[in-house]
């Protein structure tokens, strides 16, 4: 993430300062600039998207603001896995001394079902044609032709395949439901054993993130759908789309634990 | 005024508000306590003598309302909408819309809380630090079965709302900080907003695991935080598992702990912008103070177990941790001594004892009080005895407690010309901070000796019990008629600030645009047109030899001559 944490300093550049070009219309795609983020412009005479004022440098502004966002949201969500995954390790060594004074170690793995790897892979798809859909919504030539007016190939290619990452996405879901009723139908629940306490504990909190993450998806293709902005566009996708990375990277992490940690 | 609005101002205002009605509450249950420890037959008027455990149910919501919906949420969601980003030179905040659901959010987190008060049962009377065995069961007394599931519910939102509150303070100064506002000349008060949303981030969601599992074991019979097979009164509650109370400590400390830094931190920052804007001084050391107030926050996440001396901890982690907690010693040292030095050599003409000046100099003396007692009790061997007493309340109310409302105070009357156009009475102000300094210290000095005299926390009755703690107990109890008497003053102190505010009130809103002559940002003008530029030139606290002149942020002249050498 290209990110310039620092803005340039005032002092280095005087000569600049008097004669900026101030246009509240060119910087948000709604005037005449075509929507791409070329930094040079093409005004000549040093017209440059970075010597604008804060908050009018082109569309990649909200959008970094939306991923720095997200960045510092996502940290915190870790941290809360992180914690689960240390009550895990803490529980699966302990024991406890019985009436006769005999240490007893307790835990028993839950065995996985074998549906969780086909889920698995198909989040790891779904990951696949998300990507495919962000990388639709900064296509230039795709945008080119929307700023032209011929159409709206944006919002119709990466809806596509957005809608297609909402079908895979809801399968994984049906798919840890099938995992939980398997489980279910061979007795094994939440209050089983610590084990199966934390088998259901990861996966029902993954499974609110991804859902949130559906609610994402749903969003982001009724803006696809209805808004004009290409900017607005840009950061619902690409923030749904990190944000279904992350939580595809946390699985892999999470499943692998629950399978080979225990 | 548009109620729903997304503006930050509004938002700023609606947390303030959250903060006021807790605060009001919070100290009304702590005069009640004190009433009661002095007076244990002194029956509450409308409700009849103050039994144990509602006695403790206080303990719990007095420090909850105090600790979360006061310290946390005024300086970092209240007065953190309201200036920072007119500090930093940006005309809103980063997620609007999210900032909005955030002060909601919150607003609902204080009223499911203070619903627990008339549900069956009660409040919860297990402590602000909820911990188990007692945390677990509605067995173990009134208030822990749905007092304690609100209480649950009501922190669950608190630590939803404040990570998106902390998250859009990140990425607003990370992001939308003004043309030439680089790092070095952020003013120390967005620098303490920063690190204290930093520690927000990172400890709230620990905090929301440890939530979740004690909702676990509550309701779903799994063990994390008691071993199999609890009794209660005679009664068995199965729980599946070996867990351990220790756990709980651990997350919860590891959230509690950077806690009381998030509380402190923004006090922090505006202490030293405030005593160099009155001393007409720059800020001693000013990239040290950044450096400090990050390396504070760094260590305020590895020292939670101090609280853990005597639960059972390892005595070899408890030695790492001492050490440390009494590394804290050297940054917060470091920042005393740049606020005696920001302030020493300022001449006696230059320097300006307004109000805010007062509370500034007051967080520093009682911060230095407060803190003197913090390596004492980061030894393990003296917290085997102090551990539970009086004087760990004396020394977390002195530090963070009385520290972080004179932060409070100082920002109300720094920033009430810019919050409400008018600038409170500095007479009024005065007598204000005088009687609350001298209520504080009176209220909570004294609490060192009680404690060093045996007096255990959360013990609701100190006289009338069985020997030979009776005679242990009630020989302090002329100490607890002098507390309480001095509690009384600090609360009815606070009468010379409304009287201040309402009288204010009436007056004109003033026009003056800098009465404070200030250097930071938030003080510029208002510009006419919505789409001026906001530029920075220079870092903050910049003044002539004599104070008189003044360079602040926005204004592009060169720097003083005298301020180059």
């Amino acid at each position: 993430m290209p990110t310039i944490l620092t803005p340039p300093e005032i002092d280095r550049r005087h000569d600049r300062g008097t004669d900026r070009h101030l246009d509240v219309n060119d910087g948000d795609n709604g005037g005449r600039r075509p929507p791409t983020d070329k930094r040079t412009g093409g005004n000549g005479d040093g017209e440059n998207w970075s010597n604008r004022p804060q908050g009018r440098r082109g569309p990649r502004e909200r959008l970094s603001a939306a991923r720095v966002g997200l960045f510092f949201a996502l940290g915190g969500d870790l941290m809360f896995f992180v914690a689960l995954v240390s009550i895990f390790f803490v529980d699966k060594s302990s024991g406890h001394f019985d009436a006769y004074g005999v240490y007893v170690h307790s835990w028993k793995a839950t065995v996985i079902p074998e549906i969780l790897w086909k889920n698995t892979a198909i989040l790891l798809l779904s990951s696949l044609t998300a990507e495919i859909a962000r990388q639709r919504m900064f296509d230039e030539k795709l945008a080119m032709d929307e700023w032209l007016g011929l159409g709206r190939p944006v919002s119709g290619r990466a809806g596509i395949w957005l809608g297609l990452t909402l079908v895979l996405g809801s399968m994984f879901l049906a798919g840890q439901w099938m995992a939980w009723r398997q489980l279910a139908a061979q007795g094994v629940f939440f209050s089983s054993s610590m084990s199966s306490h934390f088998f259901y504990l990861i996966t029902v909190t993954h499974a609110v993130h991804l859902f949130l993450g559906i609610g994402a998806l749903i969003g982001a293709l009724l803006v696809l759908w209805r808004s004009r902005s290409m900017l607005t566009r840009q950061v619902l996708v690409d923030g749904t789309v990190w944000y279904w990375h992350v939580m595809g990277v946390l699985w892999v992490f999470l499943f692998a634990l629950l399978e080979f940690g225990q | 005024m548009k109620i729903f609005s997304t503006h930050h101002r509004i938002i700023g205002f609606g947390y303030l508000l959250i903060s006021s009605i807790a605060v009001a509450v919070g100290t009304g249950l702590s005069l009640v306590m004190r009433l009661h420890l002095t007076w244990p037959d002194w029956s509450l008027p409308l409700h009849g003598p103050v039994l144990p455990e509602e006695y403790l149910a206080l303990v719990t919501m007095h420090g909850t309302l105090m600790l979360f919906f006061v310290l946390t949420v005024a300086p970092q969601s209240g007065f953190g909408n309201l200036i920072l980003p007119a500090q930093i030179g940006t005309r809103h905040m980063a997620f609007p819309r999210w900032n909005a659901a955030g002060m909601w959010l919150m607003l609902v987190a204080l009223l499911v809380l203070l619903s627990a008060f008339i549900v069956p049962g009660g409040a919860p009377i297990g402590g602000w630090t909820a911990y188990p065995p007692l945390s677990e069961s509605s067995l173990a007394g009134p208030g822990q079965g749905f007092g304690m599931d609100l209480w649950l519910a009501s922190i669950t939102l608190f630590g939803i709302a404040g990570t998106i509150s902390a998250v859009n303070t990140l990425t607003t100064i990370v992001k939308l900080r003004c043309e030439g506002m680089t790092w070095e000349r952020l003013p120390l008060t967005v620098w303490g907003w920063f690190t204290a949303a930093m520690l927000s981030v990172i400890a709230f969601s620990v905090l929301l695991a440890a939530l979740v599992l004690l909702f676990c074991d509550r309701h779903l019979q799994s063990g994390f935080f008691v071993p199999a097979n609890e009794w209660i009164n005679g009664v068995m509650i199965p729980h599946r598992g070996d867990g351990s109370p220790l756990l709980w400590l651990h997350l919860f400390w590891f959230f509690g702990h950077p806690e009381v830094y998030i509380a402190v931190l923004p006090g922090m920052g505006l202490t030293s912008m405030v005593l160099a804007n009155f001393a007409r001084r720059r800020v001693f050391a000013y990239k040290l103070m950044i450096a400090t107030t990050l390396l504070i926050g760094l260590l305020g996440i590895l020292v939670w177990g101090h609280h853990m001396f005597v639960a059972g901890l390892n005595p070899f982690a408890g030695t790492v941790f001492s050490v440390a907690s009494l590394a804290i010693a050297i940054p917060s040292a470091a920042k005393v001594l740049s606020w005696i030095a920001t302030v020493w050599g300022s001449k006696s003409k230059q320097i300006r004892l307004t109000t805010p000046m007062l509370f500034a100099l007051g967080f520093v003396s009682l911060f230095v009080t407060g803190g003197l007692s913090g390596p004492i009790l980061a030894q393990p061997i003296l917290d085997e005895y102090l551990h539970n007493t009086f004087f760990v309340v004396a020394h977390f109310h002195l530090i963070m407690a009385m520290a972080g409302v004179f932060g409070l105070l100082c920002a109300t009357y720094y920033w009430y010309p810019l919050m409400f156009h008018r600038q409170l009475s500095e007479p009024l102000g005065k007598v204000h901070f005088w009687c609350t300094l001298a209520g504080a210290y009176a209220t909570f000095l004294p609490m060192h000796l009680t404690g060093l005299g045996g007096e255990p926390r959360h013990y609701a009755q100190l006289n009338g019990i069985v020997k030979p703690a009776n005679d242990l107990l009630s020989a302090t109890m002329p100490m607890q008629r002098h507390i309480t008497y001095s509690a009384l003053l600090l609360a009815v102190s606070q009468v010379f600030f409304f009287w201040n505010i309402l009288k204010t009130a009436r007056q004109p809103s003033m026009t003056e645009e800098n009465p404070w002559q200030a250097t930071t940002l938030e003080w510029a003008p208002q510009p006419a047109d919505e789409d001026e530029l906001i530029r920075v030139y220079r870092e903050p606290c910049q003044y002539g030899a004599r104070g008189e002149s003044f360079s602040p942020q926005w204004k592009p002249e060169i720097p003083l001559q005298h301020e180059a050498e």
